[in-house]
Order: C-alpha cells, then structure tokens, then sequence
C-alpha cells in the first residue's frame, strides 16, 4: 500500500445567504459529508453537473475555503483553515489549475513574473535562480524560453493552461487539483493537454484531483472516479468499476445523456429517424 | 427539392487595428429544407460569423461578400435592411449559446414571447396569450400558463433555453440556426435540449443548421456535416460517412483526437496528424 | 509534444515592441473618435503654450500699461497691435496674462488630480479589498462627502483653510477624491474574485501585494479615463473659487480670478471678461473630448472587436 496524499473525512461545506429585507437568512449546504483517500501518484476525478457541489469540494482541498465540518488530511496532517493559519509548507503542497485559462493569468503580468512569484514569495532564490528554474519549467511544459518576457494576452487558451500548468508545479507540490482544466479548450489543444498532464504525473509522481463534467476525459485520465449529486457521493469506485457498472440511478442518467459518436449509434439514429419519416 | 439556404463562396472579412482580417473564405453551403445541416469547427474557425452574416447581425467593420446568397428564393445579397428585417425573426430564426443572456432580464417571459408574435404575426392580444402558452407547452415546460410570468432570473439554464427556442419558432420558421445552443449546458440538459430541436425540426418540417464544436453533438443530430477550419471548408460529408471514413486529414485528425478515441495511452492530437500527412505528402509542415 | 496547431495572434519578439504594438492598438481605437484627436490636439497646444510661458508671451503678466487701460483688442476700433488682445482695467496685456494663466490652470488640474486619485485610489482599494467595516466606513464618510454641492462643499474647506490657491486646491481635490474612491473600490470589486488573485493568494502573496500588485494594476483603464475628466473639473471648480474670491488672489493671472477682476466692466469692455472665459471653456471642453476618447479606446465593455 503506497502512501496516502490526501485524505478526505465527512466533508461538510455550509453557505449562509445573507436574509434580506424580506427573506430570512438560509444555510446552504453545498457539499454533504465527502470521505475519500487518495493515494500518491493516482488521479481521483469528481464528475457532477453545475451545482453539485464539485468546485466547492476542490476549493476546500486547495486551502481557499475552509470547511464547514469534517477532516481534512494532507499528507496525514489534518488541515483547517478556518482554525489555523496555513502555513507555506502546507500552501506549497497543493496547487489549483482553473477552467478559464483567460481568467487565471494577471494580464499585466509577463510570463516570467507569474511564474517567478511564487518562487519569489516563498523561497530565498535569487534573481537568477528563478529565471532560471521559470525557463526550464517553461520548456517542461511545452513552450520555450522565448516565452518568457512575454504577455498573456499573447498566448492561445491552450498555451495559456501550459503557463497555469507551470506556475502550479513551480513549488513542486506533490497535490494538483485540476478544475475543469480542458473544458474551455479546443477539442484537438484539450488532447494535447491532457498528454501533457499524464506526462507530468509520470515524471513528478504528481497526485490529481481532477473536477470535471465530461465523462469521456474523466475515463480517459482516471484512476478512480467519484460522482456528485447535489452535495453528495452517489457513487465512488475505481475506473473500471464505476463505467462498467454504475449503481445509482444518476450515474446510469448521466452516462445515457452522454453524446455518443461511434459509427454504430449513428446508424441506429439515422434507422429510426427513418422509420419515423 | 429546392434549396432553402444557398450560399456561393461567401468571405467575411474584419477590419482591426492591424489590417483585415478573413473569419470566412470562400465558403459554399446549402440546406434543404427539412434537413440538420452541422458546422462544426473550433474556435476561430468562422462557423459562427457566416451564418451571422446570413443573419445581417454583423457589426459595421465587417465586409461580406458572396456570390450567390438566396434564402427561399429571396435574394439575401440586395435586400434591403427592412426586407431583411421582416425574413429574419419570423422565417429564419437563431438561438445561440448563452441563454440565460439571451432574454432580457428586466422583461417577463410571457413578455418577450408574445412581443416576437406581435411584431411577426401581427396577433391580438388574447390570441398572443394563447399561442405563448402553446408555444411553452410545445418545449416541454411545465406549468405554461404560471411560466409566462417568471422572469429570466426565475428559471434554470435549461428552461432559459427552451425559451429561447420557443421564441425562435413562435413564428414557423422556415429555417432555425442554432449556434451552439448546449455548450453552456450540463449533460443531461444538453440530451433534452437536442432532442427537442430534433423533434420540433421533424414535425415542422424545418430546416436546421447546428454550429458546434462537439463532435457528438454532430453524431447525435446531423444528416449532413460541414467541417472548417480557419475560415475554409475542409469537408462535407453526410454524418454517417464523416465518421466512418472522414476524407480530409483535419477531420481524421479532430475524430482521433476525441478522448474516447483513445488507443492505448496517449491522445493523438491535431498538430501530430498534421505533420504525419504533411511528411507523407512529402511536404514540409 | 508540439506547439498549438494555430500559433497565436503575431507573436512579437522583445517587449519593447510589444508594448509598442499595445500602442498601437490604442491610438487605432482613441483614433477612431475624431472628437479625441481634436481634444488632443488642442490640450497639447495649451500644454505648448504652457511650458514656453515667458517665451512666447509680449509682455509681462503683471507689467502695467498707465497709458493703455480697456485698450480694445487688436481688431477693434482704438485697438493697439501692441496688444492683440487688448488690455485690462489696470493696463495689463490680456493675452500674456491669458499664457501665464494656462500654466496656472494645468499646474492646479495636475496637483489636484494627483492629491485626489492618490487618495482616493488608496482608500478605494482599501474598502473594496476588505470590505466588512472598513468598507462601510470608509464609504459612509465618502457618501457625506459626495452629500454636499461640491462647490459649496469646497468653499466652507476654503473658508475654515484661509482663501489662497494652494488651499483652494487641497479643497477641490477633497471634493473630488470620494469618485476616485468609489471607481476603485467597484473596480477592485470585481476583480478580487478572479482566478488570477486566487492564484496569486496560492503562490503566497500578502494582502498588500495582492491589492496594490495584484489587483490595481489591472483596475486603471477607467481610473485613467475619471482622471481625465476630474482634471477638467478641477480647472473648472478652481476657476469658480477664483471667480468668488476664495482661489487664487489678484493680481495672479488666474483665469477664474481674472474674470472675477473683470466683473464690473462687463458692459463697458466686453474682451477683459469674453476671452478668459472663451480660454476656461476651450481648456475644459478639450480635456472633455480626450476623456471620452480615451474611455472608448481603454473601456473593454465598448470596444469593437
């Protein structure tokens, strides 16, 4: 048994809405009671729709939010935010990559600054070190260093997640949560991205937590695969388990709603579109 | 069968601060009518613009050229913008990908509907109420007669959007245009979504243009696909042949890279094909 | 692995072009309002005339011609081409003093937009970055502020501070600050909740790192353009404590103040009043149009793709 990264215990998340002049105030409750383990080197994906309360949950393990009720374990050191002050060894642990590569990049920043800061914020590198550690992190994910002085606003979306994609690892964290990463890409640059994820666990034994509705890239990239429904885990399994044999009466929905695009669904349709002309 | 929309080599090109730029090159495209035509393209591929510049929604710094662009025998290229006006909205109509900003929040639903029936069709009062409350029930909303007066704001991503087609056959359009109309929705809404704009173009007897990017929206709607990519036209092909034995590279190569396409462990993704063919062509990529 | 199949839009080499090529982006919008470039135009040649004040000017400001009182402009019948513009009830030359007065007007535009956004930029990003209590108070005290009719509001601070040009300006530029503070407080707003600062607060970076490295750089296209406008202001609201008594202090060839100067003789000499005026307005309405202008070419919400 290999060791265990990230450990989830009753995971609870509770918004308070604010009563206006009229209505009283109200207690949300986005994730119910989440447990999970995750072990080094594997991909845990959450799959849901909007509002089922997946974001919520990877906030919570990327230290944003704290949660409401619950442990949370970090390399088994138990974690609150909400009591103690994380610390920067905690904060380096884990990093976030977003689903808007236009959102998650300061425009006024260039290359070399976004991936410099936390280096610049959290180690006594010099000036040297980090240009230097940027540029060959910069080649690790696929760009050069002719990229570096350059601006945001210069680069395509995909791209764009390749500089996300290296500013997470600049602390070299050993947790990756992946929110949506692929789901504002095109279908051929979310290919190469995704290449590019699988390499970087292979070589930095990264362990992800991979947010996503797309149930096509989860079966691509999972090890073990998680279902959300609002707030809840309606189904937790390995890959191979939770494709091959869903349980609950969502999963079957959800896995039904997916478009399929294999030449035999095809024929069935344009078959009975036929029938019915 | 006669041709509903045909356009001959139509480019559209945009003025910006560093010379024009061409979103659409040459592009032909037809559609019959009762046929669902797919475009279906990446970003910055054109789909959208040529049909917007069917639509004459373009903005002043675009130049359009084409020609031939006839829609059910009117000439689209000297009409004049009030002709145009009264063609688009009650015989081609469009619904697009944001719903929820597509309706005005500041209006009720019922509002908006029965506006496009005063506007197209020139009813009543009491004869508006009635058609809107139809109209909902035909998109599958519970409850019609309470929805007319929710607001935007009220109803959910999904319901906004069958709003939206409500509003876009309020009319009996001859032809709908729908321009990415699920991306912003979950997966089971994206289901219900479809096989509505697929029922309601059956019994209608409409034409249906579907912009997309997703390849499976493609398989699960289309007779016939058009494929483009950086303004051209890479391929057309009815959607049973497109998947079974694509023709142009970029095709092949958009198909294998589809996650579910996938053999063994790594995804093939569009620049690799590209530079396969480009060597085998003997070509420098 | 290799690079995106649609390489992105031009990619320049060294930043320096870059940044040249933003420029460039910008004047092809700014450029496109024919009424900015007017502005702008203008605004230079007032900026010009400015900076080579004692240059350009035939005589001095506060030179008094005995012998010359109410000497109609140049034009005019009994005009003296000494003079073009004529001179004033004491004999002073009213285009000369009209040169100096623009360097009076934009030293007083400048001095009071740089008080005001300072303070109102700090105290805004403040209130929008922690908002809570520091939000509401800081914002209550700007609500009083902006209670006032800011004239008004200015000549009582006037009147506490002592008449004078110096506390004329801390005044304006108190009356002003409270839209500095609001523009920043809702710009920083909706940018404290973008990805990039959740990320930058990831990477480690302290609040003030986060408010004034992170964030207000990324919040000044429409501080920019207000700073433009209230620049207007300032001359405008200068020129009216002048007017009153409270600005500037005869014999300063402060535009307002000349006016003020200027008001008995109205019906007798109409060009010690018309031009002074004529100058205030032709300043406020140039400063006007490139505020407009550049609020289309900075405002993403209105820029044409």
């Amino acid at each position: 048994m290999s060791e265990i990264v990230l450990e989830g215990r009753n995971i609870v998340r509770d918004y308070h809405v604010a009563g206006g002049l009229f209505g009283k105030a109200k207690t949300v409750r986005a994730v119910k009671g989440v447990s999970f383990t995750l072990e080094k080197g594997k991909t845990l994906a959450i799959v849901g729709e909007s509002g089922c309360g997946k974001s919520t949950l990877g906030r919570i393990l990327t230290l944003i939010d704290p949660q409401s009720e619950g442990e949370l374990l970090i390399d088994g050191k138990p974690i609150n935010i909400a009591k103690d002050r994380v610390t920067p060894e905690m904060r380096r642990k884990v990093q976030i990559i977003f689903q808007n590569p236009y959102g998650s990049l300061n425009p006024r920043q260039k290359i070399g600054e976004v991936l410099g800061e936390p280096l610049l914020l959290n180690t006594n590198k010099t000036a040297a070190e980090r240009r230097e550690l940027a540029m060959q992190m910069l080649v690790k994910v696929g760009l050069g260093p002719e990229h570096y002085n350059r601006y945001p606003h210069m680069f395509s979306g995909g791209q764009r997640q390749r500089i996300a994609i290296a500013r997470a690892l600049m602390l070299s964290p050993s947790l990756l949560v992946l929110d949506e990463p692929v789901s504002a890409l095109d279908l051929s640059v979310q290919a190469q991205v995704l290449n590019l994820l699988a390499d970087l666990q292979d070589e930095f034994n990264l362990t992800y937590v991979f947010i996503s509705h797309d149930l096509s890239v989860v079966r691509y990239i999972a090890d073990e695969v998680m279902v959300m429904y609002y707030g809840e885990v309606v189904e937790y399994g390995t890959r191979e388990e939770v494709f091959s044999n869903p349980q609950h009466s969502y999963t079957k929905t959800l896995f039904a709603a997916t478009p399929k695009s294999d030449v035999a669904s095809i024929k069935a349709r344009l078959e009975k579109k036929k029938a019915a002309a | 069968m006669t041709k509903l929309l045909e356009i001959k080599n139509l480019s559209v090109g945009f003025d910006t601060s560093s010379g024009q730029f061409m979103a659409v090159q040459g592009i032909d495209l037809s559609v019959d009518a009762r046929e669902v035509l797919a475009i279906v393209g990446e970003s910055g591929s054109g789909k959208s613009v040529a049909m917007l510049a069917v639509m004459g929604l373009l903005p002043k710094t675009a130049t359009v050229t084409a020609d031939i662009m006839t829609f059910n025998g009117h000439d689209m290229l000297t009409m004049t913008s009030k002709q145009r006006r009264e063609i688009v909205g009650r015989d081609v109509a469009m619904i697009f990908q944001e719903p929820m900003a597509s309706l005005n929040p500041c209006f009720t639903v019922g509002f908006q509907l029965e506006e496009v029936l005063r506007f197209h069709m020139k009813m009543d009062g009491k004869a508006r109420r009635k058609r809107a409350i139809e109209l909902l029930e035909l998109v599958g909303i519970p409850t019609p007669a309470e929805r007319l007066n929710s607001f935007p704001h009220q109803m959910s991503g999904g319901q906004c959007q069958r709003v939206m087609i409500a509003i876009a056959i309020a009319c009996n359009p001859k032809l709908l245009i729908a321009d990415e109309p699920t991306t912003a929705l979950d997966v089971t809404i994206q289901k219900q979504i479809l096989d509505l704009l697929v029922k309601l173009q059956a019994e209608h007897g409409m034409g249906l243009i579907m912009i997309t990017h997703d390849m499976g929206v493609v398989a699960e709607t289309a007779d016939r696909v058009i494929v483009q990519y950086k303004g051209r036209k890479m391929e057309e092909a009815d959607v049973l042949s497109l998947f079974e034995s694509p023709k142009s590279p970029y095709t092949r190569a958009l198909l294998s890279a589809l996650p579910e396409n996938a053999t063994g462990d790594r995804l093939s993704t569009v620049a690799d094909f590209m530079k396969n063919e480009a060597a085998n062509a003997g070509v420098a990529p | 692995m290799s690079n995106e199949v649609s390489p992105p839009v031009p990619l320049v080499a060294a930043p320096s072009t870059a940044r040249m090529g933003r420029f460039a982006e910008f004047w092809f919008y700014f450029s496109v309002n024919k009424g900015a470039v007017i502005g702008l135009t203008v605004l230079a040649f007032l900026v010009l005339v400015a900076v080579l004040g004692p240059l350009i000017a035939p005589h001095a400001p506060y030179e008094q011609y005995r012998e010359a009182l109410l000497t109609p402009p140049a034009w005019q019948e009994g005009g003296n081409s000494n003079f073009l513009l004529g001179t004033d009830a004491v004999g002073r030359d009213l285009l000369s003093r009209l040169i100096y007065g623009a360097r009076f007007s934009l030293f007083i535009g400048l001095i009071v937009v740089a008080i005001s956004m300072v303070t109102g930029v700090i105290l805004g990003v403040l209130a929008g970055y922690f908002r809570g209590w520091v939000d509401a108070l800081i914002m209550r005290i700007m609500d009083i502020i902006l209670a006032f009719p800011p004239l008004l509001l200015a000549l009582v601070l006037v009147a506490i501070l002592g008449p004078g040009l110096f506390n004329a300006m801390i005044a304006i530029a108190l009356v002003l600050q409270p839209h500095f503070a609001r523009l920043t407080r809702a710009a920083v707003m909706s940018e404290k909740n973008r990805e990039y600062v959740i990320a930058a607060k990831l990477a480690g970076a302290g609040h003030i790192r986060l408010m004034f490295k992170t964030i207000l750089p990324n919040c000044l296209a429409p501080l920019i353009v207000q700073g433009t406008l209230s620049f207007s202001n300032a001359i405008l609201e200068a020129a009216a404590l002048g007017f009153l008594g409270m600005g500037a202090q005869p014999p300063t060839p402060e535009w307002g103040t000349m006016l003020a100067e200027a008001r008995e003789f109205i019906l007798r000499a109409w060009w010690v009043v018309t031009f002074p005026g004529l100058a205030i307005l032709i300043t406020v309405l140039a400063i006007n149009l490139v505020g407009d202008g550049l609020r289309d070419a900075l405002d993403p919400k209105l820029k044409r793709s």
